[in-house]
């Protein structure tokens, strides 16, 4: 992990005391909400629903144990809020009603509080945190270097990165100490506060793209040229939304020393030409596909500009780079007892074809990892009873230890909403196994239906039409036998509240829109989207199946699509490989057919 | 940085050559030879175009006179106007001198280069 300065520890102490002072001004009546709005966003606070939300930054999801036990204590003692605030909001969500099952069951909102959640940017979330102890909260978290610095506002936001970097076997370069580089150039970086709209940046270090680089303002792809010098392909202009774009490559190949340079290039463009007279228009999505190539000539201009005018003075020197990646060293542990690994992995694999769930949880949760005595271990926060990603503060407190007698004391969130252990020795597998199965946290469905990506939506979101927790609750609930889910196999499943498309649902294999019809919920399904990964192929937003589903409607629909799969596949074929071959139509039109008006005639003919 | 009040302030001096920019406007277009302010327009402290423009007046075109920054001016935003060339600012009429200061001050240094230190602070530890 990267290790804090004196620098950087008072930087982010100091970051904390202004908030404290704009906070008292503004609740002593002196600064009004309108100018206070964006300094609070900056730091992380938005007004929600029903409470103010706090999005704490998790640099490239990097977590220490440390870190994680005061996330522990934010929630247990700050997520807490006025039993009167509680008490509305129950009552607000239970007038939204619950989505019936065919069974006979009923799912509605459970708010609870006291826990953190989350995000598919690799950040943290809480729900209930009263703004009067707004400032203790930044307090508490700079005490353990963390901020919520530029998690909310139009600026760059924080930069997000494979939950594998720095262990994946398909690693090009270690993409974390260019992202954090990156975080600190763009911290507090005095011309880009106010920019159009907010700025998202994901850099992949591996021949796989994990990070969805192509739905990013900029996605950054390490690679070597032929020369073998290490450098970016440059993307800018993807983003999700009402729009959603698929971002262009403006550099094939970047030399590493001009990443800030070329950055800075991309963003005064931006911030000098991106639309500000229309909320969504102004994303740089936009920009590029208007401009098209005097978009891409101005930004070299720009550059060049940068580079013969300007002195090119963010050139990163090498000592810069190895101040930085000298943090990025993999963890000393405890033994080195290589030479007897490779037997205790014979035996963990006889153990796990004896057991079939250990065997499960080592097929679906396990990932090789560089060094071929570790492993990359993903704990599931997708399991019935809590909403996906959400973690309780006595659950947070038992990660931070396994953390720490697993995997030398660090984890990762990644962009699915789970828990990765990084550094966790072979040796140790089935006695994590254990531990984690007894924390509820060992469920071997990562990566499969259940594994769902879901945002906040109406339960919590100002922004929301219509919640995604009960309806990933409700098909939760519905794929439970482990048979089954593995039978149906890797499946992207994304459920967003809005078209703001947090729940990434335009590159889900299964996308699930929340839309407002005459202000009850309803959903619209998109099917064969793509993140940009290796089973999902090139990055592209799904495709709409059709008029939008109630809410009791799409636990049906989606079972109605995936028996589709099953009976079209060939052997060992993926739904998203089925479903390119066979194309949408078999899908579209047994979806319409699971619409329970159609359905009623059927069920009284039968 | 010069922080002035709304009625300090006057938009045309006599014998002053002040040239006013709006926020959409390209500085590099502009004759700058005996030019002795340029005023810089925020029509809403959220829109950031004018610190682009004071940037690359101050850094790119070398401009050593006067930019002023007018319009939505608080107190909040004046540390990023201070780095990013401007030399004055007219604070809204409601704005706090104190409270103003106090901004200014709060941080002594950065991460990046900026129109005023245009070296990023791993540059300036390696010299």
């Amino acid at each position: 992990m990267y290790q804090y300065t004196d620098f950087d520890r008072q930087f982010v102490r100091t970051r904390a005391e202004q908030y404290r002072d704009q906070l008292q001004r503004h609740l002593a009546g002196q600064l009004g909400e309108d100018e206070f709005r964006p300094l609070r966003l900056q730091n992380g606070w938005y007004l929600m629903r029903h409470a103010p939300m706090l999005r704490v930054a998790v640099p490239y999801g990097e977590l220490s144990s440390a870190q994680v036990r005061v996330l522990a204590r934010i929630a247990r003692d700050y997520d807490q809020p006025a039993h009167a605030v509680f008490q509305d909001a129950v009552a607000a969500q239970s007038r939204l009603g619950e989505i019936q099952l065919r069974d006979g069951r009923a799912i509605g909102s459970r708010l609870s509080t006291g826990y953190a959640h989350f995000t598919t940017r690799q950040n943290v979330q809480f729900n209930w945190i009263p703004l009067a102890r707004s400032a203790d909260v930044m307090d508490l978290l700079a005490s353990v270097n963390m901020h919520g610095i530029q998690t909310s506002g139009s600026c760059i936001r924080n930069i997000t990165t494979d939950a594998l970097a720095g262990i994946a076997v398909d690693e090009v370069a270690d993409p974390r100490p260019w992202a954090e580089i990156l975080r600190q150039w763009s911290t507090l970086h005095p011309e880009f506060a106010f920019l159009p709209r907010k700025f998202k940046i994901a850099i992949s270090g591996a021949h796989e793209d994990r990070a969805a680089s192509a739905w990013h303002d900029i996605g950054l792809r390490l690679r070597r040229n032929g020369q073998g010098a290490l450098g970016f392909q440059v993307l800018v202009g993807g983003g999700m939304g009402r729009t959603p774009v698929i971002a262009s490559t403006l550099r094939d190949f970047l030399p590493r020393d001009q990443l800030l340079n070329y950055v800075e290039a991309v963003v005064r463009v931006y911030n000098r030409w991106g639309r500000r007279d229309n909320k969504y228009k102004a994303r740089i999505k936009i920009l590029v596909k208007a401009e098209g190539q005097r978009f891409v000539d101005e930004v070299e201009e720009e550059y060049r500009q940068i580079v013969e005018v300007d002195g090119a003075p963010h050139t990163l020197s090498a000592a810069e780079f190895e101040r930085v990646n000298v943090s990025f060293v993999p963890p000393a542990l405890r033994s080195g007892r290589k030479t007897v690994d490779a037997k205790v992995f014979l035996i963990l694999q006889a153990t796990a074809e004896h057991d079939l769930e250990f065997g499960r949880w080592l097929q679906r949760n396990v990932r090789p990892h560089q060094d071929p005595s570790l492993r990359a271990v993903t704990l599931s926060f997708k399991r019935l009873g809590q909403a996906p990603g959400d973690a309780t503060a006595d659950q947070l407190d038992a990660v931070a230890a396994l953390a720490e007698r697993y995997s030398a004391g660090e984890l990762r969130v990644t962009h699915e909403q789970n828990l990765l252990l990084p550094w966790v020795r072979c040796d140790q597998l089935a006695e994590l196994w254990r531990e984690a199965r007894q924390l509820g946290l060992a469920k071997p469905n990562i990566g499969l239906l259940s594994d769902m990506i879901a945002c906040p939506g109406g339960d919590f979101c100002d922004l929301a039409n219509a919640r995604s927790i009960p309806l990933a609750e409700a098909i939760q609930q519905r794929y439970q036998d482990l048979d089954e889910l593995h039978d149906l196999g890797e499946i992207d499943l994304h459920i967003s509240g809005c078209i703001n498309s947090c729940g990434h649902h335009h590159s889900g294999h299964i996308g699930i829109l929340g839309v407002d019809k005459d202000g009850r919920e309803w959903y619209q399904l998109t099917l064969g989207g793509s993140d940009g990964t290796r089973l999902s192929g090139a990055p592209v937003p799904g495709k709409v199946i059709g008029p939008s589903f109630s809410a009791h409607e799409v636990p049906d629909v989606l079972e109605a699509v995936l028996e589709v799969y099953r009976e079209q596949r060939l052997s060992a074929e993926t739904f998203i490989d089925t479903l390119r071959r066979v194309g949408l139509e078999p899908f579209k039109a047994a979806a319409n057919l699971a619409r329970h008006v159609l359905e009623a005639p059927e069920t009284a003919l039968a | 940085m010069k922080l002035l009040a709304a009625h300090q302030h006057i938009s045309r001096p006599e014998g002053l050559h002040v040239l006013e920019l709006a926020n959409d406007a390209d500085p590099r277009e502009l004759a700058l030879e005996g030019v002795d302010r340029i005023d810089l327009h925020f029509p809403s402290f959220t829109d950031g175009r004018a610190h682009s423009q004071a940037f690359l007046l101050r850094r790119r075109l070398g401009y050593a006179g006067e930019i002023r920054a007018t319009g939505d001016v608080l107190a909040d935003q004046l540390p990023l106007l201070a780095r990013n060339g401007f030399s004055h600012a007219v604070l809204r009429a409601d704005q706090d001198l104190v409270v103003a200061e106090r901004q200014l001050a709060r941080f002594r240094s950065h991460y990046q280069g900026d129109a005023v230190q245009p070296r990023p602070r791993f540059a300036q530890l390696s010299r």
